[in-house]
């Protein structure tokens, strides 16, 4: 079920807390909202999910438009909400029949719906227990069974993996990757890796605005204008070194690190200064020990993009 | 309705789980019980077959006791953020709202129901007047509707249980007593006016046997009134 955002603006008093944003999602695509504190990403999940109605611009789940038709949107939803608010004095599994008959699963599916998500969210030793005698992490998993208790066409995660324990969240990752396949899934995280690991398309957004829309990899080439390279030759004189590989035509910049001629150059834009550096160093008998293709980290795209 | 169902019961077992039910029980069933049979202008003081006494009691001790169950009703909800999960979910504010009303309701006729004991034991004491004694549970369920409707909306406006609470009996002391007290003091339209917001003339009328329409009419538009209140406020919040 795809989703399309259009035009979605929210306005608290005189701060816009989303501004004119539009995307859409399809399905089997799983979307990574990033973005710094405040930047507008639960505001628009809880658009999404129409819990809060927008100030202008259109929501549309499948063919559903989340204003008008709230109900029949709300059916295909699953969300987990930022704070994960549960019924503390419920024990689980009370808990996940009561979102069960809520959500409309037939009676005689409710029981195999409830032990399913107990297994697969890890929760099969504290299903007995009351929601707030559980951990944090526990919590989540709660939250994250309740939110799929109904095989929702869209899942909707606000940072799923808070929380959790390293191991747990690999396997959340891996469970949220599965569902993806099939779904349309939206989550919102700080942890970068997270995102990069998990979704295949990432929307990193900056005071209620989208500044950079596309996968992992596109994002590093758009911020990856020039091609920077670590590289350390043995033996030779520096100034030597330095001197010709600064006469190289591809080159921009050359740094000299340390005394051990170790270099960090920075190529023209769109170009790429391996081959020449490797000729040039055949050509004079150097011997190259290293030669790093420096990534352009996402957290760098991330802060680029967000400091302005 | 049927999510009206599913939402109540989950109310009812959480004021069954959290011990609040049966202090309710215990505390209205002792209190009433006391003042009814053992102390004061109790029914062998009175000496006449009749439950007027213990609908005397009950009607000032639910007046207090309804806003203790009500206060953290919808505030628990808007603090610890459980409505945002309630309004993802394909249900809506007015069946939450009514859920709530509805389950509260039923654990006051639990209650009530408690002390049908007291209503056999004085018909085998001497000739009582059966109808008025429906008439008055009848009367003390309206009475309790409105109070549970008031203490919803009370309950809607502020985060902290407290506030709920001492809101409650705020504007029920309005129409507990205050409205009846100045109506004494008013005459012509203003005094008809408060005379009719009075909720004990109209518990009076029915309890002593009298089903009016107008009363009905009463309590039934102070119950939608507050709850309709309880869900404006609610969405209101949500912007």
């Amino acid at each position: 079920m795809d989703i399309l955002v259009e035009n979605l603006t929210k306005v608290y008093g005189s701060q816009r807390a989303v501004d004119n944003i539009s995307f859409r999602v399809k399905t089997g695509e799983v979307l990574g909202f990033l973005g710094p504190n405040g930047a507008g990403k639960t505001t628009t999940m809880k658009a999404i999910t129409s819990y809060l109605t927008p100030t202008s611009g259109e929501i549309h789940v499948g063919e559903y438009s989340v204003t008008d038709e709230a109900g029949d949107v709300k059916k295909q939803i699953g969300y987990l909400p930022e704070q994960n608010p549960l019924y503390g004095d419920m024990p689980v599994l009370d808990y996940l029949k009561f979102v069960a008959e809520i959500q409309g699963i037939k009676k005689e599916h409710i029981k195999s719906r409830m032990l399913e998500m107990v297994k697969v969210c890890g929760l099969e030793d504290e299903k007995h227990k009351k929601i707030n005698e559980l951990s944090k992490g526990y919590k989540q998993r709660v939250g994250l069974a309740q939110a799929m208790i109904h095989d929702p066409e869209v899942l909707i995660l606000d940072e799923p993996t808070s929380g959790l324990d390293p191991n747990q969240i690999i396997e959340i990752r891996e469970l949220i990757k599965t569902i993806g396949r099939e779904k349309t899934v939206i989550l919102s995280s700080h942890i970068l890796a997270e995102v990069e690991a998990t979704c295949d398309r990432i929307l990193i957004i900056n005071k209620g605005q989208i500044v950079a829309d596309g996968t992992a990899n596109d994002l590093r080439k758009q911020a990856q204008g020039q091609e920077i390279l670590k590289l350390t030759i043995e033996e030779g004189d520096s100034n030597t070194i330095f001197e010709t590989i600064k006469g190289l035509d591809t080159i921009d910049t050359v740094d000299l690190m340390d005394e051990e001629n170790r270099f960090e150059i920075q190529s023209k834009s769109n170009m790429s200064s391996r081959r020449s550096i490797f000729n040039m160093c055949v050509e004079k008998s150097w011997i190259l020990t290293e030669i790093t293709l420096v990534e352009t980290k996402l957290e760098d795209i991330f802060r680029e993009l967000t400091m302005k | 309705m049927r999510e009206i169902w599913i939402l109540a019961r989950r109310e009812l077992r959480s004021f069954f789980n959290s011990l609040m039910a049966y202090m309710l029980l215990v505390a209205f069933l002792g209190f009433s019980g006391f003042f009814t049979w053992i102390s004061g202008a109790d029914i062998f003081l009175v000496g006449q077959a009749s439950l007027q006494s213990f609908f005397g009691i009950a009607y000032w001790s639910l007046f207090f006791f309804i806003p203790g169950l009500t206060m953290g009703q919808l505030a628990e909800e808007n603090r610890s953020g459980t409505i945002e999960l309630l309004m993802t979910k394909p249900v809506s504010l007015w069946q939450v709202i009514t859920s709530k009303f509805l389950s509260t309701w039923l654990l006051i006729a639990i209650a009530l129901a408690f002390t049908l004991p007291y209503y056999i034991t004085v018909a085998t004491l001497g000739p009582i007047d059966h109808g008025a004694v429906w008439t008055g549970y009848l009367g003390l369920l309206l009475m309790s509707g409105a109070y549970i409707s008031i203490g919803l909306f009370a309950s809607s406006i502020s985060n902290n249980q407290i506030v709920g609470f001492l809101l409650a009996l705020l504007i029920g002391i309005m129409f507990h007593i205050l409205f009846g007290i100045l109506s004494a003091s008013f005459t012509g339209i203003i005094g008809g006016v408060l005379n009719y917001l009075s909720l004990s003339t109209h518990f009076e009328s029915i309890s002593r046997g009298v089903i009016d329409t107008k009363d009905l009419i009463y309590f039934l538009s102070l119950i939608v009134l507050g709850l309709a209140s309880a869900e404006f406020v609610m969405v209101r919040k949500r912007r």
